[in-house]
């Protein structure tokens, strides 16, 4: 490893005017000196940037879903399954971004300890999956029923009567510490159970991986992926959805009353409700909005990454598209029979190809369990990052509303500036306040510090961060880093290539992961987020930091998708695959480097693109 | 009765079955075109036909009378007969109705190639391969670019000749086998004017996996690639997907192809503007995969093939096989289970876990 050497994690430098920034995030995630025994771990440790879900610094609040992980992840690996030669992930923050590391365990004998204990335990998981996995589904809908009814109420200058009459023995100040206490308790919850089965999921695909590649040197990964990925998954529910209301709109001939993107959802409705065939739109419409317009603009990971719900003119816009595609006589349905077609053709020809019943017996274990356990790895990101998190942002929200009704904030959306813990000791300066008749101090403290940590968070945002720092360890166990975050020799390398480039202007060649197989050339266009796909044109190719099942209509527009984050498993990759459109991603920095109007080269055969200057 | 079947036969009225009168070459060849693969159409002269023309031109016995004369140790004994027989098979002309048969043969041949005097490849098709000790592979000759009936029957005899050559003939005194139990068929097949040629595998020669195909390519005949002279352009394709999972294009020098007077190959310089190109497109290369995959099927086992993509073929069939045999390498190798036998999945997962995986080198 001695070619590839990242900096030493306590020799990085504060970005100059964020002096001081630690204050922003939880004391335990800083490299530190103090002690030579965490010194020495830390120095000895790999940490890798945590790109593939923060392709931006952390917001002091949102940086809950990274604490929670870093609890549940670990939890499930170290005291729960007892995985035999991993604990859990570590995490550092260094300018904003989060670091990670698997740590292993490194006395044979407790690995060997271990193992007896992890057989009894996921084995018991992977023998009763369908039963867990519903009794799974059953929890998450309950928690998510009760965020969704949990009422963040107002502080009334007097109680109501009630509160004497019916002997509540509570304040409302009382029931907001409550309530706030209660909405990021259920947040820490749902992603307790988020790693219920995960880490068991991608063990056991990782296994199947590694035989496929055994057997098959030159198979791509893609394959193995179409081997066992859900066809059915519920992460295009919500497209699906939309598919359906753009049938029923042309069905019903609604087309002139949808217009197109200069008409504001509100006149559509409107518009619509002047014919009988429109209010059974509209109400198929509402329909439609449960649950699976909570999916999110986004990845769901920033409070930024708002729903369909928040700004219901995306999902109208995408009904759009589709609305044209099918009057341009069009098939707008996914190639379900086709899918699935082929993925059984991957299999038989697949399993035909090995030479031994042996093999064949393997390859079946193997391939029944990773199939069994999929559909979870592929919709549990619906209930938990787009679902629940569309809901919790916006409580949030609401608490944000009552802080700035009481001058704490100068606008709600400040509140993301503020740590967990900072919200709930400001709402104590706020309720107690209410309660003395006095001016609480919040006022006077942060909406300064907000303004500053407004400017630290610009600062982060303008300095891109190393890929990795401290020392590469030679094997890595732990499912989910080689899975997700898909750390291998190779990548290594190519981080550090990345960080070699100076001038983006002056960069011909990108190299990312081949997603989607096939060579396409034509003209970029970059879009940040799901609002800018308004811009995108007929046949132009997708440059975005990363795409999500919201951007699943683009999909019709375009031949060929760039992304900055993901690897073989991502959103961008997976429809491209079934589309037959080459896609590559994980490129770290494309939307840097590309610009618009561009005319570039995409092979996703080979990973790389080509920037013609 | 003497039958026209007993002599001559179109490629497609061969197959495995007639090893013993058309060889090998010819045999395998009609039985890709059972499989319809688009192979260079031909026609192949049966073993009857050598002895045939052994007998009616009555040098058989001055033939044998020569190899006795043959010391077992004295190389150049067997030189000097090896002399006297080819000179003497190549100066005997070959009997009337023999030389009827093969003109209306190759008459049709050139009808069917809308080519005047088609050109031809004559080649020599051992029948005596499974024989044991007998592994004349390749010492036969091959003749390309030959035009001309007359050239034809000038060089089916070289090819009859060549199963006298020395080695040939002291390599049967050294192993005790009779000389007058080998025989030899001679197959004409239109001659493919490759643009572009190479091998193909049906599976990664390199990795061993059998899902792949592997393609060498380089510019002009094949011959460049088989004799592993040139860095061809290399191809990987998914067998199951038809997807071209690897490509490199090599810097390609030099090709073989035909001089337009004299008619014999050349070997020139690969003109600088194609140097560096792809010499076959991608629609070909999966086309070239998809027909390896045919074969393989066809015949159950991996296979090794050599291919051309052919200028002046009338319709579709441009890509064209001009051998194919098992492969040999991989499929001879000794089968390891890829992971050892576990109960359960749940064994392997954890095993798996326990290694881990590596990520340095």
């Amino acid at each position: 490893m001695a070619d590839k050497s990242f900096p030493n994690p306590h020799e990085i430098e504060a970005i100059p005017g964020t002096e001081g920034w630690e204050r922003m995030y939880p004391y335990h995630y800083f490299f530190s000196t103090k002690d030579k025994e965490r010194e020495a771990y830390e120095n000895n440790t790999f940490w890798f940037n945590d790109a593939l879900h923060y392709p931006e610094p952390l917001y002091p609040f949102d940086i809950i879903w990274d604490e929670a992980w870093f609890l549940g992840l670990s939890q499930f690996n170290t005291r729960i399954f007892m995985i035999p030669p991993v604990y859990g992930v570590d995490h550092r923050i260094i300018n904003g971004n989060v670091y990670i590391s698997p740590v292993p365990i490194t006395d044979p004998e407790e690995v060997q300890k271990r193992i007896p204990l992890f057989m009894e335990r996921a084995g018991y998981y992977y023998e009763n999956w369908d039963r867990l996995h519903e009794q799974w589904e059953k929890k998450m809908t309950g928690i998510i029923s009760d965020i969704e009814n949990l009422e963040v109420k107002q502080l009334p200058a007097m109680e109501d009567i009630s509160v004497v009459k019916n002997g509540i023995g509570t304040s409302s100040g009382y029931e907001l510490l409550k309530t706030y206490d209660k909405l990021i308790d259920r947040g820490i919850r749902c992603w307790q159970y988020h790693f219920e089965f995960l880490n068991l999921g991608y063990a056991s695909y990782v296994t199947f991986v590694d035989f496929c590649t055994k057997a098959f040197p030159d198979i791509p990964l893609q394959k193995i992926t179409q081997m066992v990925a859900g066809i059915d998954v519920i992460l295009y529910k919500p497209d699906d959805e939309l598919r359906k209301l753009a049938k029923l709109a042309v069905e019903f001939d609604l087309g002139s009353h949808i217009g197109d993107d200069t008409k504001n959802v509100e006149d559509v409705i409107a518009a619509l409700q002047s014919s009988e065939n429109g209010k059974k739109w509209i109400t198929a419409w509402e329909k439609a909005k449960y649950p699976w317009f909570n999916i999110s603009t986004g990845t769901g990971w920033y409070h930024q990454d708002i729903s369909w719900n928040d700004n219901l003119n995306i999902p109208m816009s995408s009904i759009r598209i589709y609305i044209k595609k099918i009057i341009g006589g069009h098939n707008i349905d996914r190639p379900m029979d086709q899918i699935k077609e082929e993925r059984k053709r991957l299999v038989h020809e697949y399993r035909g190809f090995l030479k031994t019943d042996e093999d064949r017996q393997t390859f079946d274990q193997l391939h029944g369990t990773a199939e069994l356990v999929f559909p979870y790895v592929e919709n549990h990101m619906f209930y938990v990052e787009h679902w629940f998190h569309s809901v919790f942002w916006n409580k949030m929200r609401e608490i944000a509303a009552i802080m700035t009704d009481h001058k704490f904030l100068n606008e709600p959306e400040d509140i993301w500036m503020m740590s967990r813990s900072e919200i709930k000791e400001a709402l104590w300066d706020l309720v107690t306040a209410w309660a003395t008749g006095t001016k609480g101090y919040g006022p006077l403290h942060w909406p300064e510090e907000i303004a500053w940590r407004k400017g630290v968070y610009q600062k982060f945002k303008e300095h891109p961060p190393i890929p990795a720092v401290g020392t590469p360890p030679d094997v890595i166990a732990e499912p989910f880093t080689i899975v997700l975050w898909g750390v291998t020799n190779e990548s290594m390398t190519a981080w550090t290539k990345l960080r070699k480039i100076g001038d983006p202007d002056k960069v011909n060649e990108i190299e990312g992961f081949a997603g989607s197989p096939g060579v396409v050339e034509g003209i970029a266009r970059v879009c940040r987020s799901v609002e800018d796909i308004g811009q995108l044109k007929e046949n132009e190719i997708l440059v975005a930091p990363t795409t999500s099942p919201s951007w699943a209509p683009v999909f019709q527009k375009i031949k060929g998708v760039v992304t900055d984050v993901g690897g073989i498993m991502c959103h961008a990759a997976i429809v491209c695959r079934e589309y037959g459109m080459p896609a590559v991603v994980g490129t770290g920095q494309a939307t840097t480097i590309i610009k618009s109007g561009m005319k570039i080269k995409l092979n996703g055969d080979t990973g790389r693109i080509y920037i013609e200057r | 009765m003497e039958k026209r079947h007993d002599y001559v036969l179109w490629f497609e009225e061969c197959n495995l079955e007639s090893i013993p009168i058309v060889g090998g070459k010819n045999a395998s060849l009609g039985e890709l075109l059972s499989a319809e693969i688009p192979v260079p159409p031909g026609f192949a002269l049966t073993t009857k036909a050598y002895k045939r023309f052994l007998e009616q031109g009555g040098i058989k016995k001055e033939i044998f009378k020569i190899l006795e004369d043959i010391k077992p140790n004295d190389m150049d004994s067997g030189e000097i007969a090896s002399k006297k027989i080819r000179a003497l098979i190549e100066n005997t002309p070959i009997d009337e109705n023999l030389q009827d048969y093969m003109g209306e043969f190759y008459r049709q041949l050139s009808k069917k190639c809308h080519v005047p005097a088609v050109p031809v490849a004559v080649r020599s098709s051992a029948t005596a391969e499974d024989l044991p000790g007998a592994s004349f592979a390749g010492q036969q000759d091959t003749f390309l670019w030959i035009r001309g009936i007359d050239d034809v029957f000038t060089h089916v005899k070289k090819c009859w000749s060549s199963l006298f050559a020395a080695r040939a003939i002291y390599y049967r005194t050294k192993m005790g086998f009779p000389h007058d139990k080998v025989e030899i068929s001679v197959g004409v097949q239109k001659m493919a004017n490759a643009w572009v040629a190479g091998v193909m595998f049906t599976l990664n020669p390199a990795s061993g996996d059998r899902a792949s195909v592997a393609i060498d390519a380089n510019w002009g005949f094949g011959e460049s690639v088989v004799s592993g002279e040139c860095t061809p352009d290399n191809f990987i394709v998914n067998k199951i997907s038809n997807e071209i999972i690897k490509k490199t294009i090599s810097h390609k020098t030099f090709l073989y192809t035909r001089n337009p007077e004299k008619h014999c190959i050349i070997k020139q310089d690969v003109p600088a503007e194609r140097q560096d190109t792809q010499c076959v497109v991608d629609l070909d290369v999966i086309e070239l995969a998809k027909i390896g995959k045919k074969i393989e099927t066809h015949y159950g086992k991996a296979m090794d093939i050599e291919w051309a993509i052919d200028k002046d073929t009338p319709g579709k069939a441009k890509i064209m096989i001009l051998q194919s045999r098992p492969e040999t390498v991989w499929s001879d190798k000794k089968v390891t289970p890829v992971m050892s036998k576990r109960s359960s999945a749940l064994e392997h997962i954890c095993a798996g876990l326990v290694a881990g995986r590596k990520v340095s080198n």
